[in-house]
């Protein structure tokens, strides 16, 4: 971050420390930064997790997770969510080598499997409001589900907004080649990705 | 050194374009004091609060206030002190003296300083407007009147009609998304701007304290955002989190907001033990007793700490297995807690003590934490809490940790930063009648209500019988009360008189060992025309003294 007061000069102390006391791990601030926040975003998915597994067939009224949850839609949309992570590693390493036309392509593909899933959500939804008569005050499994399943989609969401700016950025040119801007969203990218493999397992699998 | 706007200019320019200055800053120091004094309007909210509620209960079956406002005083102080006036002056002198202290010229990431302390300050703000706008639509309830840790079903929409609750929610809500970031760029500043040859080994106390603080941060607050994310679901989309008709569960509402609640002490505590840290050896001229143990106990400190929350939860009726395991866990905590006592203990120990204010400060902060630990340890032991939890007794306890111990050492970091800050000593004379009154008045306040609670009276209560054998702790409480209230006028005037009047301090007034004594004072926008290198933990000793530095000991 450039803002003012983080003169060039301070740069050069925190390499010239890190080369004095090799401590190369967290050298850079940014990748720091990102990790502390992605610690803080696992500690908020936890507290939702918790609260969804503690109220696991505590319901008064139905339908139950048996009843509505339906899995083709959703395994598709793991597939692709799952697949994005795969395709966003394939961007970094063309990024890294510094070919960014192949780096635009895997990222866009990254966009449009990460949409997809959102609106795949958006499908399942549809059918769970509308087929099942599943809001989140119909009963307790609504309101655990929608908040956790809607709050990961929201970070879907966010994620997919970073990475278009990112693309926009990088085709018009302004993006730095020292820019961690990208592995940065990278990881964020792959942090939505986990939290999904353990939703899913917790909501799909055991809770179903 | 002088030659930039930050230090000479401002009192040329006209007030918008100070203030301008001073809105849109991402500098640090800037930041730190705004924290300050923000914390200190809201200290004399959150005081006069506590001063009301204290007149309340001067004599049995009074009605200075009614029981309804009573409520929401309580809810109010707790809630005012806890977030917007301990969180925010820790911030602030972690903002402006950890940067200093490692030898860097800014912290990590300045920005999202700058959006940590206005989501902080928007977030008191819009606590503080529910006495305006909460009325709502259904015009029922000004503040909120929950108490500090809003249990459900008192949150609940049938409870709590209007929308006093949603500002107390969205407000602490608004000031936990700042503290997490003030948290993230701490950890970043920390571990990697230190100034060449600064090891963490070699770090002042202080930073290990802020740096474990800002961990317990990361991962205390988001739970309780979570948890207030679920309330407000509750309240506004229908749902069934903590409503019990539904099958859920009010006690989980309880069990996520300890497990911020509990950490939450030592975020706030751990700070003020690192100014002690500071303050003592500089007073004592010896170095701390006990560096590497210091830092384990902090560290240990921090991990433990996220596992006691239950033990404010005893009465609750939770298992016996349940109780026991927390028990055993908040024994656990008083070691790590206990070797930084004979730490501190141990470096006054053989040193020539130099009576300042900041060490009178620093001496009382051990007395009353004393007590307040031990009396901790006391209601740890499950059959002892269940007869002492929601009493004076436990009112008293925990005022001795966040007023005798963490006020009394915040108190302790005034006095002794304050001429870094300012470029003026604060005034001896008023600062020796602020600390006195301080120590009398809080132990006049306090000391009582550990013998009204044995007696039985129920916190939270706006008023006593007569006959009870409670009228004289009460009423020896309020006259502690005005008499802090008093002592903290003083410290205001002291403050504001220092600023204009106060003896110019120079760079380095107490004689004392760390970076930010290196630079002038005020520092520079840039804190150091040069980058210092460090070799020892007292790196403006071994420039003092080149022919015995530190170094060659450690």
């Amino acid at each position: 971050m450039n803002a003012p007061g983080a003169s060039p000069n301070q740069l050069t102390a925190a390499q010239a420390h890190a080369a004095e006391t090799g401590e190369t791990l967290f050298a850079d601030s940014k990748k720091l930064g990102m990790a502390c926040f992605l610690c803080s975003e696992s500690a908020f998915f936890i507290t939702l997790l918790v609260a969804y597994a503690l109220y696991l067939g505590k319901d008064t009224v139905g339908p139950t997770p048996a009843e509505a949850l339906s899995m083709p839609l959703v395994i598709v949309n793991t597939v692709m969510l799952l697949s994005s992570s795969g395709t966003i590693m394939l961007a970094m390493k063309h990024y890294r080598d510094g070919r960014y036309g192949q780096f635009r392509v895997f990222l866009a593909i990254t966009i449009l499997l990460g949409a997809a899933f959102v609106i795949g959500t958006a499908f399942e939804w549809k059918d769970l409001i509308e087929a099942k008569h599943l809001t989140i005050s119909r009963n307790l499994f609504g309101t655990t589900f929608y908040t956790l399943v809607g709050f990961h989609a929201a970070h879907v969401t966010i994620g997919l907004i970073l990475m278009s700016i990112l693309l926009g950025i990088q085709t018009a040119g302004h993006l730095s080649k020292e820019s961690p801007a990208a592995e940065l969203i990278s990881w964020y990218w792959h942090f939505v990705d986990g939290v999904w493999v353990v939703v899913f397992t917790l909501v799909y699998l055991i809770g179903r | 050194m002088q030659a930039d706007t930050y230090t000479v200019a401002p009192a040329r320019r006209p007030l918008t374009s100070v203030m301008h200055e001073w809105v849109t800053t991402v500098d640090h120091k800037q930041l730190g004091i705004m924290y300050i004094i923000a914390s200190c309007g809201f200290l004399v909210l959150g005081g006069m609060e506590a001063l009301l509620m204290r007149l309340q209960l001067w004599a049995p079956e009074m009605d200075l206030v009614s029981p309804d406002t009573f409520n929401q005083l309580f809810t109010m102080h707790g809630t005012t002190m806890i977030f917007f006036v301990v969180m925010p002056v820790e911030a602030g002198m972690a903002n402006y003296f950890v940067p200093l202290m490692i030898g860097a010229r800014d912290m990590a990431f300045p920005r999202l300083n700058a959006f940590g302390f206005w989501m902080f300050l928007f977030g008191g703000f819009l606590l503080y407007f529910s006495y305006f706008g909460a009325m709502g639509l259904y015009g029922a309830g000004s503040a909120p009147d929950i108490g500090w840790y809003a249990y459900a079903p008192l949150t609940s929409p049938a409870f709590s009609r209007g929308n006093s609750t949603d500002y107390w929610l969205l407000g602490t809500m608004l000031s936990g998304v700042g503290s997490v970031s003030f948290a993230v760029n701490m950890i970043a500043t920390i571990i990697t701007m230190r100034a060449p040859g600064m090891r963490l080994s070699t770090m002042p106390l202080f930073g290990w304290m802020i740096l474990v603080t800002s961990g317990l941060i990361l991962f205390a607050f988001p739970p309780f955002t979570a948890a207030e994310i679920m309330m407000l679901f509750d309240r506004h989309l229908g749902a069934h989190f903590f409503d019990t008709q539904a099958g859920g569960d009010g006690l989980l509402w309880q069990h996520l907001f300890w497990f911020f609640g509990h950490p939450e002490v030592y975020i706030l505590a751990l700070p003020a033990f690192g100014i002690i840290s500071e303050v003592i050896p500089v007073f004592s001229r010896k170095v701390i007793f006990g560096y590497a143990t210091m830092v384990m106990a902090t560290v240990g400190i921090g991990f433990i700490s996220m596992g006691v929350w239950a033990h404010h939860m005893f009465t609750v009726g939770m298992s016996d297995t349940i109780d026991l395991l927390f028990s055993g866990a908040t024994f656990l905590v008083a070691v790590p807690t206990g070797i930084k006592m004979f730490n501190w203990t141990a470096t006054l120990y053989g040193g020539r003590l130099r009576m300042t204010v900041p060490m009178l400060f620093a001496l009382g902060f051990l007395a009353l934490f004393l007590i307040g630990g031990l009396t901790g340890i006391m209601l740890a032991v499950v059959p002892m809490d269940w007869q002492l939890s929601d009493s004076y007794f436990l009112i008293a306890h925990f005022h001795f940790v966040a007023f005798g111990g963490i006020l009394f050492g915040i108190m302790a970091g005034y006095y002794y930063w304050y001429p870094k800050a300012v470029g003026r000593m604060m005034n001896r004379k008023l600062g020796l009648w602020h600390f006195w009154l301080q120590f009398i008045g809080f132990n006049l306040t306090f000391v009582p209500m550990h013998f009204s609670g044995v007696l039985g009276m129920p916190r939270r209560v706006y008023t006593f019988e007569a006959g009870y054998g409670m009228e004289i702790w009460n009423q020896l409480s309020t006259i502690g009360a005005v008499v802090t209230g008093i002592s903290l006028a003083i410290f205001v005037v002291n403050l504001i008189y220092s600023y204009f009047r106060g003896r110019e301090a120079g760079d380095d007034p107490w004689n004392a060992w760390t970076l930010e004594w290196a630079t002038t004072s005020p520092p520079p926008a840039y804190n150091f025309e040069e980058i210092p290198t460090v070799k020892s933990r007292r790196p403006l000793w071994d420039l003092k003294h080149p022919d015995d530095p530190d170094w060659k000991h450690e």
